[in-house]
């Protein structure tokens, strides 16, 4: 995990951590896709005996202290949705990219439901129908996503 | 080498092992509050993060701010030297009528309000978060901003202080769901509680009865009560008053004065006063007289 394989992954969760919270405009920060989400969901496609629900669940534990939420929402949620993705990772890897996309829109939709449901437990809130705007940015976002990350690992060899 | 058979522990049993963990973290952090010393910690650990995610949005503000033209330049310092003309007359004023009051109410042995210390400090992120409003600023433990503490902006009440880490902290915004704060009606001083709606434009008023004086457009400053924000300083205005005799109060809306959703500064409204030798005079005196 130290190794220089490990220090590339972690810059990619790192940076995805810094896109869900950078400053944006109010309305267009609605449509802020699930970065970390994504991020994760490749890496556990590609290298599902590095990145697994324990990497998910951390990652999603700072996204809990960065947006300030009670601790151990986003981890649950995080951990769940990745979870669905490392049984089945040797089918979703066959799928094409753009089949990919709407599994991805599927788990963010998962996660985000998740999150309202515990929130809703412990404080509350109402659904409003922009809680699920992230699902949409997602899914287009995937395709992308997924290209660049493979150039990554191709081009430092992570194994 | 990777392994062609999973070894170790299965996904299944990471899982539960992990929801276990965040059903007692949960469990602790909301029923009990038991991490509020270990949020400020983790407050600190995370501030460079958010000083980093930071940085684009401020180059973009150092590049606007450097490339405007001389004209523009020139414009805004005329309409700031008018500006402050007007505000040196007004401030003129408001220090006769602060003595006055002062006065009046020395005679009428309520207690001298000083001037509370104030302190400047500029939005970090805002969080993307639709279940909590809160915002982080960039001051901390270090520069002594305390919990609780009140945070407005030039037109009114933003929130107040919710974790302090050690170079940055956390703001609940008034709007938050879970915030609450006691306010009064500027016209007529009745008084009501203005409780968050988790939607960035307005605050709801519970338990208001039908027969209550309230109007579309009243403003709402603090009532000073509950001890947290103190006395006198917007908070908002009523936007809609329903009156449906089938319930069983009115429903009231308004919208936060402060604009919350474009905030950029903010300032710190501290407990302690600030040192002011006129009044330390005064007190001095009068307990020469009781002696």
């Amino acid at each position: 995990m130290f190794s220089n394989n490990g220090f590339v992954i972690s810059l990619t969760l790192l940076i995805a951590l810094m896109a869900s919270i950078t400053p944006m405009p109010l309305n267009v920060d609605a449509f802020r896709p699930d970065w970390v989400l994504i991020v994760l969901v490749y890496w556990c496609l590609a290298l599902p005996n590095k990145v697994n629900v324990i990497t998910a669940w951390v990652m999603g534990f700072i996204l809990d202290v960065l947006l300030g939420s009670v601790l151990g929402v986003h981890a649950c949620a995080m951990a769940l949705s990745i979870y669905i993705v490392v049984v089945n990772f040797q089918k979703i890897r066959n799928f094409s990219v753009w089949q990919q996309a709407l599994i991805i829109g599927v788990l963010s939709a998962q996660y985000h439901l998740i999150v309202f449901w515990l929130q809703r437990f412990l404080s509350d809130a109402v659904f409003l129908s922009n809680y699920l705007y992230p699902v949409i940015t997602s899914i287009v976002l995937w395709p992308w996503v997924f290209l660049l990350l493979r150039r990554v690992r191709r081009h430092f060899h992570i194994k | 080498m990777n392994p062609i058979f999973n070894q170790g522990t299965s996904p299944a049993q990471r899982l539960t092992l992990v929801l276990a963990c965040s059903i007692a973290l949960i469990f602790f952090d909301h029923k009990m509050a038991s991490f509020e010393t270990a949020r400020g910690y983790l407050q600190s650990l995370v501030s460079p993060l958010q000083y980093m995610a930071n940085a684009p949005q401020q180059m973009m503000t150092w590049a606007s701010e450097n490339l405007v033209t001389r004209q523009q330049l020139m414009k805004e310092n005329t309409s700031f030297r008018e500006n402050e003309l007007f505000f040196h007359e007004q401030s003129m004023q408001l220090s006769i009528i602060r003595q006055e009051n002062e006065r009046l109410r020395s005679l009428l042995s309520s207690p001298v309000r000083g001037e509370n210390k104030k302190m400047f400090a500029e939005i970090l992120s805002v969080d993307s978060d639709p279940y909590s409003h809160q915002v982080v600023i960039n001051r901390g433990a270090n520069d002594g901003v305390y919990e609780g503490q009140p945070v407005l902006d030039e037109k009114g009440i933003v929130g107040q202080i919710l974790h302090v880490g050690v170079s940055s902290s956390r703001v609940i915004l008034i709007s938050d769901i879970s915030h609450a704060i006691p306010v009064r009606i500027q016209r007529n001083g009745l008084r009501l509680i203005a409780s968050g709606s988790g939607q960035i434009d307005r605050l709801i008023h519970n338990f208001v009865a039908h027969s209550a004086d309230v109007k579309k457009g009243d403003l709402l400053v603090t009532s000073g009560l509950g001890g947290k924000y103190p006395e006198g300083y917007p908070v908002s205005r009523i936007t809609s008053v329903r009156t449906d005799e089938s319930r069983e109060f009115a429903t009231i809306l308004s919208q936060p004065e402060a604009q919350i959703n474009r905030l950029r500064y903010v300032l710190l409204l501290s407990k302690e006063k600030a040192f002011n030798p006129a009044l330390l005079n005064k007190t001095k005196s009068k307990k020469g007289v009781k002696l």
